[in-house]
Parts: structure tokens; C-alpha cells; sequence
């Protein structure tokens, strides 16, 4: 086993024993602790909070992705060539707007709880991932597309054989970016009483129970290395297979 | 003088550059040529210490280089190569005067330094001086490079490719404006080439270089009639070789008396064009001219008796 | 739609044309009889008498209607600027006419009308503004112009009715010190972040290893969730005043203005780093090679070549920077950093949307000057031969 997988499996471990078994760390957080107070969190299960928190994660980020890449195809066709630079505007200003803002001003508009932050996880999914793929559409090889063409491939058959898989990589870079904003916006979530892992690092700010902030932290932070870990690897691989490195 | 004294440059255990021992005569050119991977280019950048050698030594004008401070040599030495290599960034004139700028030359010298160059490649001062880059042609570009190169009247240029990135046309007359600026400030010229063509045209001499290895070492005549290894014969290209032979030469060494029917050519004219002349118009004697008036001829047979001399080596 | 047409009318503009009337039967304000409650909805023609309205209405629908010509782009953004001008008329008689009467706890706040026109103006200022593509001096003196009208509009008092204003009003001074511990903790840490992080780029770009090992260590920082980061600043910090003798009194303590900082600062290494090292490999290896043959020392090349090539590189990094830490700032209202994000929170503890909306909006439009602002430095960074193109 090479030495990244060896630290892989034990950083997954080590996951897996914070959410299941948290207690296992109790003497490690017990200097943390204020006097009297609670060292393991233990309001709500660690394991219905990940699990929500990355469910959150996973349904706004797979409608941000059809979203995004159906609407940077549409803007790459001759068809809604005119929708391109205001496209490139919307993608490069709307990534201006910090997701906490997003997060904040979804509430007066959906109330609490963890629609806003599907909606705002959402809405700010989008925009990494539709310019990456618009991006990826837009500056493929002219040589291998004319070749596309001079083979006899329909405009369709070209967009599904040729310009996705070639601007796959970019449009994976652009899916890594929006997933880790993601689980930091839903982090944050909590404020606005979405069931997420935040929940457990706000319960440590309010009641000055540094162990809290710990593990929420811990954990949290944990599933943001692996997944970005995971989907860069994914990336690595999609690249080395079009030997674009 | 430039004195190349069994120089060897070791990569990894393998010689790129292996016991290479050349005289570089003063105000003349010499082209070095070979395949990618001969070592030329390794060579070339071991005379202004871009390579350091393993073993050997490289003297300029009697003073081995290995003593000098790297970039007080390099400031000595021009350097032009492939794509120019031109700072984006810098106007013409802050291209030129690069290298007058780091030996730190007093700001009116340099202005009349770049202006006089650029007059000599045929590039109005007014006109280019405050261009970027981006905003020459490819043949422009080159001359800039080479202009800047001769900046700071080094003691020496070297060129590494300096016309590979030119297409042939231009290439042609940025090779003639070369010549004819060599000769005029009378610089000595190492170049590195892997068209054994240019080589034979701007070189007075030519070092044919394979494996790390210098395998000849002479006037370009000598290369072509008497190459010293197969290598050298294919690299000057079997049966083109009486024609390449014919190129080095002026009508005016063979010229007889008499006269001949139909255009004249000119004296200057190689016995190559000569000879094309001839077949295609059909005629066995051309007249010849000086200034437009007639001196002589110059007949098929006698340009043949000078492509027979050669032989095939071994 | 046949093709003359097409040609003639240009696609966005139809389409927010289209939004913009819909939009114009949404609720353009809401009245509510105090801050906390949900108010009641009103459409724009209900906002005030016809004398008010008409000019208003009309001016929305001009503006709208001069976004449709595909041909004349300054013609659109003029549309655009109509458009923005009779929303604000509109919210001035409108807040006004809607108070009257109303008791002295009601609030007229903005609705969902008034904020899809605003929006769909500005994408059509954006879309025309894309097609016109003015340099960077002409974008600069848009800004500033931008900026100083709404100035002007706020500083007239024109719009003290609507709800927010009221709630600014309420707090001026808590608004003017998040203000400034916002801008302290965005530009601060960039400062710091860019005095470590060029440096250490610097010596990233010469020495391969080094670079092995700091780029991954700063993207795995970056991952970490802004929350989760700021958070476990408080224990560190807490933990350096405790045990450092003399940390505290220089004001290192677990929470405030410390840990939030700490934390852009860390945030802000792996962009400034990156680009760095991207902006500094920038230069052509020929260039560099030419540079070295005739005589420039390491850091002569340093200088004259390969920091001006880099610099829209390394500026495009600070951009990133800047923009990230205005946003991230918010966070720091969460440990009691201050900022904007102060006003955030309490809103949302308080369900009062308009002080959501005090904190958050003011942190978007600083996002947005920061963006437009670094973006025309990166351009004017630029070498000189790539704008001539």
C-alpha cells in the first residue's frame, strides 16, 4: 500500500470512529471541557447529523451540476450564442457574492430550517460548475472538432462523444470547487436551523465548550479533506486517461 | 580568437558533449551542425557558461572562461536564439539595450546605440523603436533578437537556431542580412544549425557534429567534397552534393573568354544558378556581366569539370 | 420567431423584457405593522397615487424596451440606467405614501417585484456593458460614477422610509464600526497574507521540493470549512494566552477579532502562494533563457522579467483573496469578530430581515466594487502587448 493510501485509510478510521464511537475520545476532549460541562456532544447523534449534513450537500449539489451543465450547453450552441457573455458575467460577478450572504438571504424568503440552505448550497453550486463547463465547451481543440465534424458526427453525437468527455476534467474541477463551498455553506447552515454538523460547533460557541467546537470541527473538516481528496483523484484520472496532465 | 580545448559535458553518466577540441577564428562565422541530440546546443551554451563543462576549457582571446564570472561573460558574449526569446514586456529599444543597460552604459550612448542598429537591420529607429514585440512579424522579431544580441559589440555571438522559427522565404534574406552585417562589423559568429544547407551558406567554416562527438571540422568545400564519415556524406545529402558544391562557387572563378548568345548573368551568380540557367533555356555557354557590361562566359562544360571532382569517401 | 427578427432583437434582452413584465405584478414593496412580523404585499400600482406611479411604471417599461435592440449596445445600457432610475422614483413615493397613516411601528420593506426588476436591470447594464467591453479606464470611471450617484441617492435621505434605512438608523454607529472591523479583517489579512505568501512563493517557484510540500499543506487549509476553521481558532488562541507569558496583554485572547483574522490569513496563503508560483513560471522558457545568456543575475531576472510578466497572475490571486475574505468576514460575527456579519446574525436571532439585509448587502456590494476593482488592476498589470493583442 503506498503511503497516501496508508494515511487515507486512517484519516477514514479515524471519521468513522469520531462519528460512531465518540465517546472512544473522551479523555482527549475532556481538557476542553469547562468544569461541569458535557465533553461529547450528545443532544443529537453524530451520525444523523453527518448523515444529514452531507444528504443536504448531496441532493443541492447534484441539481446544481444538471443545472449548470445543461445551461452552459445551451449557452455554447449556436443557438444561445447571445446568452454567452452575459453568462460569463453572471458566473464571474454571482461568485463575488460570499455563499454566507446567499445563506442569509434566502431565509426571509424560504424561512428556516434547511430549505434556504438547499436553496442557497444551490444557487451557489451553480455557478463554479457552469463556468468550468462553459469554459471546457468552449476552448476544445479546433483540430480534433473539426475532425469531429469531418467525420460524419451529428451535432448531438459531437457533444455527447466528443465535447463532454473532452472538457470533463475541467467540468470535475468546477463540480470539486462548488462540493467544498458546499459543506462549509451547510456548516453555517445551522444557524438558520438546517440539521447539519455546524449544529455541534454552534452549541460549543454558545456554551464557551471548546470540545464541541472540536469535534464539530474535526469532523466536519475531515469530510472535506476526503471528498476533496476523492474528487481530485477522479480529476487526476479523467486527465491521465485524455493525456491532458 | 575562441580556443575549444577537449571540452566533455557528462549527463547522468552519458557524454553529451565528448572531448570536443575547435579553433574559432576572429571575425569569421562558424556553423555547427548536427541532428537533435548531437550535443551541438550543449556545446554552444558551454562557451557562455549556461552549461558548466565537466572537464575541458574554453578560452576566449587567450583567457579561460572558467575564470570569469559567469554573468561578466555572458555580458561579453551575444546571445540570440531559437523564437528570439524577446521580453514581451519591453519596447524595441528596451530589448536592443538590455544587455548595455546591465554593464550600466551611459543613457545617450545606449539611445544612439539602438538607433544605429536598428538602421542596420534595415529598421526605421522613429518607426520601431517604441513597438512591443507583439507587434512585429516573425522576420522583425528575429532582427531584433539578433540586434540585440550585438548590442554591447561583444567579442563574440552565439546563435542557437537563431532562424528556426522563420518560414523559408524570410529565412532566406534573414540569412543574407546576417552575412552581410557579419561582414560589415567583422564579429565573430558561432551558430548552431541542424540544416546542413544554411550551414553551408553562412559558414566559413562548418563543424559537423554526432554523438557528442566533433566528426569534421572544415571549409564548407572540404565538407562536401571530401566528407570524413558516412554521417557527414548523408548529412550533405548524397546526390545533391555536386550541386551544393556548384553553390559555393562564383561564376567569375570559371569565367572564359568569349561570348554567348541569349541573357546575360551576373558574376557574382553561383555556378548552381548557372547551371539551371543553362538546362532550362537549353544552352551550352551563358554571357557573363560586371556592372551590367559584358566580361565573358561561362559554358556547361566547364561547369561540369567542377562538380566531377568529387568522390565518394572510402 | 422568423430570422429578420431575430437578428433585430436581441435574445437577453427579450428575455428580460419577459421577466421584467412579469416581475411588475409581483409584490414591488411590503408593509408590515412593526420589524419582526411578516408584512402584507403591494403591487406597484398600489404603492402610491397615479401621479407617482404612472412616471415610474413608465420609465420601467422604456428601460425594458430599450434593452430589445440586438444593434445598439449603449442604447440597452442606457435602457438599463431608465430602468434602475424609476425603481428608485418608485421607492421613494412609494415608502413614503405607504407609511402614511400606517401607525408609528410599521415598515415598508423591499419585495420580491422590486428585487427581480432590480436584478434583472443590472444582468441587463451586465449584458450590454459585456457587448460594449469599454477598457479599463472608462470601466474605473463607471464605478466611480456607479458608486457616487448611489451615494448621493442614500446621502439625500430619499430612501430613509424603507425599513432597512430604519434599521441603520437605529444602529449608525455599530454600523460604521462593522464597517471598519469588516475592512480591517478583509484588507488586514490580505496584507499579512501577501507579506508571508509572496516570499514564500518566491522561494516555492526556486526550490521544487519546498513547493511539494507547502502547496498541498495550504489546499488541504483551504478545504477546511470556514466555520470549523474559526472555530477551532478559539481553543488555539485561548490556549497561546494562557500559556505564552505576556500573549494575553498584547491582546492575544480565544475570541474576537484575533481568531477571525487568523483564520482569513490562513484562508488567504494558498491563492496568494499558488499564483505566485503560476505568475512567476509564467515567463517563456525562451525568455528566461535569453535573459540568462546575456548576463542578468537571479535576481535581476527576478525583477525585470519574470515579476512584471507575472504580476496579472499574482493580482488575479489577490483578487480571489479579497473577494473570499470580504465574504468569510461574515463569519467572524459568529465568535464575536464584529464585521457585518454582527447584523447577519442578530437578524437571523431576531428574524428581522432587514437587519439581514443591512449586514448582508453591504458585504455584497463590497465584494463586488473589490471584484471590479482588482479585475481592472489585473488588466492594467497586463504587459503592454497583450492588450494591443
Amino acid at each position: 500500500m503506498s503511503r497516501a493510501n496508508f494515511l487515507r485509510v486512517i484519516v477514514v478510521s479515524l471519521l468513522f470512529a469520531l462519528v460512531l464511537q465518540p465517546e472512544w475520545f473522551a479523555p482527549i476532549f475532556e481538557p476542553f471541557t469547562p468544569p461541569g460541562a458535557v465533553v461529547i456532544y450528545d443532544r443529537t447523534s453524530l451520525l444523523s447529523l453527518s448523515l444529514s449534513h452531507l444528504g443536504i450537500v448531496a441532493v443541492a449539489s447534484l441539481a446544481a451540476i444538471i443545472v449548470a451543465v445543461l445551461l452552459a450547453i445551451l449557452v455554447t450552441r449556436p443557438q444561445g450564442k447571445a446568452f454567452l457573455p452575459l453568462s460569463r458575467t453572471i458566473a464571474n460577478m454571482g461568485q463575488t457574492f460570499p455563499p454566507v450572504a446567499v445563506l442569509a438571504l434566502a431565509v426571509p424568503m424560504l424561512g428556516f430550517g434547511a430549505g434556504p440552505t438547499l436553496v442557497a448550497l444551490f444557487l451557489y453550486g451553480i455557478l463554479p460548475i457552469f463556468e468550468n463547463t462553459m469554459t471546457g465547451l468552449s476552448t476544445l481543440p479546433p483540430a480534433t472538432m473539426e475532425a469531429a465534424r469531418g467525420i460524419g458526427l451529428s451535432r448531438r453525437q459531437r457533444l455527447i462523444q466528443v465535447e463532454l468527455p473532452l472538457a470533463l476534467p475541467l467540468i470535475l474541477t468546477g463540480i470539486r470547487l462548488s462540493v467544498v463551498i458546499a459543506i462549509g455553506t451547510a456548516t453555517i447552515g445551522s444557524t438558520v436551523a438546517a440539521h447539519t454538523l455546524g449544529e455541534v460547533i454552534i452549541a460549543g460557541l454558545l456554551t464557551n465548550n471548546t470540545s464541541y467546537v472540536l469535534q464539530g470541527g474535526l469532523i466536519v473538516g475531515l469530510f472535506a479533506v476526503l471528498i476533496y481528496d476523492a474528487l481530485t483523484q477522479l480529476e487526476t484520472h479523467t486527465r491521465k486517461r485524455l493525456g491532458v496532465m | 580568437m575562441i580556443e575549444i580545448d577537449n571540452i566533455t559535458k557528462i549527463y547522468d553518466g552519458r557524454a553529451a558533449v565528448e572531448a570536443v577540441s575547435m579553433t574559432i577564428e576572429s571575425a569569421t562565422i562558424t556553423a555547427i551542425v548536427g541532428t537533435s541530440g548531437s550535443g551541438k546546443s550543449t556545446l554552444l551554451r558551454m562557451i557562455n557558461r549556461l552549461v558548466e563543462p565537466t572537464t575541458g576549457q574554453v578560452r576566449i582571446n587567450g583567457e579561460p572562461t572558467a575564470g570569469l564570472p559567469k554573468n561578466a561573460l555572458r555580458r561579453r558574449i551575444g546571445y540570440a536564439i531559437q523564437g528570439h526569446g524577446l521580453f514581451p514586456h519591453h519596447t524595441v529599444a528596451k530589448n536592443i539595450s538590455a544587455v548595455p543597460r546591465l554593464l550600466g552604459w551611459h543613457k545617450d550612448k545606449i539611445h544612439a546605440r539602438v538607433n544605429e542598429l536598428l538602421e542596420l537591420f534595415s529598421m526605421p529607429p522613429d518607426e520601431f523603436r517604441d513597438r512591443y514585440p507583439a507587434e512585429l512579424s516573425g522576420g522583425q522579431q528575429q532582427r531584433v533578437g539578433v540586434a540585440r544580441a550585438l548590442a554591447s559589440r561583444p567579442d563574440l555571438l552565439l546563435m542557437d537556431e537563431p532562424f528556426g522559427a522563420l518560414d523559408p522565404i524570410i529565412r532566406t534574406r534573414a540569412q543574407a542580412d546576417l552575412h552581410r552585417i557579419q561582414r560589415t562589423l567583422g564579429s565573430t559568429i558561432l551558430l548552431v544549425t541542424h540544416d546542413m544547407e544554411e550551414a553551408i551558406q553562412l559558414g566559413d567554416q562548418v563543424a559537423v557534429m554526432d554523438q557528442g562527438q566533433l566528426v569534421q571540422h572544415g571549409t564548407p568545400a572540404e565538407i562536401i567534397t571530401n566528407p570524413a564519415t558516412e554521417f557527414v556524406a548523408e548529412m550533405v545529402g548524397g546526390v545533391d552534393r555536386p550541386l551544393r558544391l556548384l553553390s559555393l562557387l562564383s561564376v567569375s572563378q570559371i569565367l572564359e573568354n568569349g561570348t554567348a548568345e541569349g541573357d546575360p548573368l551576373d558574376e557574382k551568380s553561383s555556378l548552381r544558378e548557372a547551371l539551371s540557367v543553362c538546362l532550362w533555356s537549353g544552352r551550352s555557354a551563358l554571357p557573363v556581366e560586371r556592372n551590367g557590361s559584358p566580361i565573358g562566359r561561362v559554358t556547361l562544360e566547364a561547369i561540369r569539370s567542377r562538380a566531377e571532382g568529387t568522390h565518394e569517401p572510402g | 420567431m422568423p430570422n429578420r427578427i431575430k437578428s433585430v432583437v436581441s435574445g437577453p434582452g427579450l428575455l428580460f423584457a419577459s421577466l421584467g413584465l412579469v416581475a411588475l405584478f409581483a409584490p414591488f414593496l411590503t408593509l408590515a405593522a412593526n420589524r419582526i412580523v411578516a408584512g402584507e404585499g403591494v403591487r406597484v400600482w398600489d404603492v402610491a397615487g397615479p401621479e407617482a406611479i404612472i412616471p415610474g411604471m413608465v420609465g420601467v417599461v422604456i428601460g425594458l424596451a430599450l434593452g430589445l435592440p440586438s444593434a445598439w449596445q449603449s442604447v440597452r445600457f442606457t435602457g438599463s440606467l431608465v430602468g434602475i432610475a424609476a425603481l428608485v422614483w418608485l421607492l421613494m413615493q412609494g415608502s413614503t405614501s405607504l407609511l402614511e397613516g400606517a401607525g408609528t411601528y410599521a415598515r415598508v420593506s423591499l419585495g420580491s417585484g422590486f428585487w427581480c426588476l432590480l436584478a434583472i436591470l443590472l444582468l441587463l447594464a451586465a449584458d450590454a456593458l459585456s457587448s460594449l467591453s469599454p477598457g479599463p479606464k472608462m470601466r474605473s470611471a463607471l464605478l466611480a460614477v456607479a458608486i457616487i450617484v448611489s451615494a448621493l441617492v442614500l446621502w439625500s435621505g430619499a430612501l430613509t422610509d424603507l425599513s432597512i434605512f430604519r434599521e441603520y438608523a437605529n444602529r449608525q454607529d455599530a454600523f460604521f464600526n462593522a464597517a471598519w472591523r469588516h475592512l480591517g479583517l478583509a484588507f488586514g489579512s490580505l496584507v499579512v497574507a501577501a507579506a508571508i505568501g509572496f516570499p514564500l512563493g518566491v522561494y516555492c517557484h526556486r526550490n521544487q521540493g519546498l513547493r511539494g510540500a507547502v502547496l498541498p499543506v495550504l489546499s488541504f487549509l483551504q478545504t477546511i470549512p470556514s466555520l470549523a476553521m474559526f472555530g477551532i481558532m478559539i481553543p488555539l488562541l485561548a490556549w497561546v494566552g494562557s500559556t505564552i507569558p505576556g500573549a494575553r496583554e498584547l491582546g492575544v485572547v480565544g475570541i474576537g477579532f484575533l481568531p477571525a483574522f487568523l483564520a482569513l490569513v490562513i484562508y488567504s496563503l494558498l491563492p496568494v502562494v499558488a499564483n505566485t508560483v503560476a505568475g512567476l513560471e509564467a515567463t517563456p522558457i525562451l525568455t528566461l533563457d535569453a535573459a540568462r545568456g546575456m548576463g542578468m543575475t537571479r535576481h535581476q531576472r527576478l525583477k525585470q522579467i519574470q515579476l512584471p510578466l507575472g504580476l496579472p497572475v499574482m493580482l488575479a490571486g489577490l483578487r480571489i483573496v479579497l473577494v473570499q475574505n470580504i465574504g468569510l468576514a461574515v463569519i467572524a460575527g459568529l465568535i464575536g469578530g464584529g464585521g457585518f456579519g454582527t447584523f447577519v446574525f442578530q437578524g437571523l436571532n431576531q428574524t428581522a430581515t432587514d437587519l439581514i439585509l443591512l449586514g448582508a448587502l453591504p458585504t455584497v456590494i463590497l465584494a463586488l466594487i473589490s471584484a471590479i476593482t482588482m479585475d481592472i488592476l489585473v488588466e492594467l498589470a497586463r504587459p503592454n502587448q497583450m492588450r494591443h493583442g
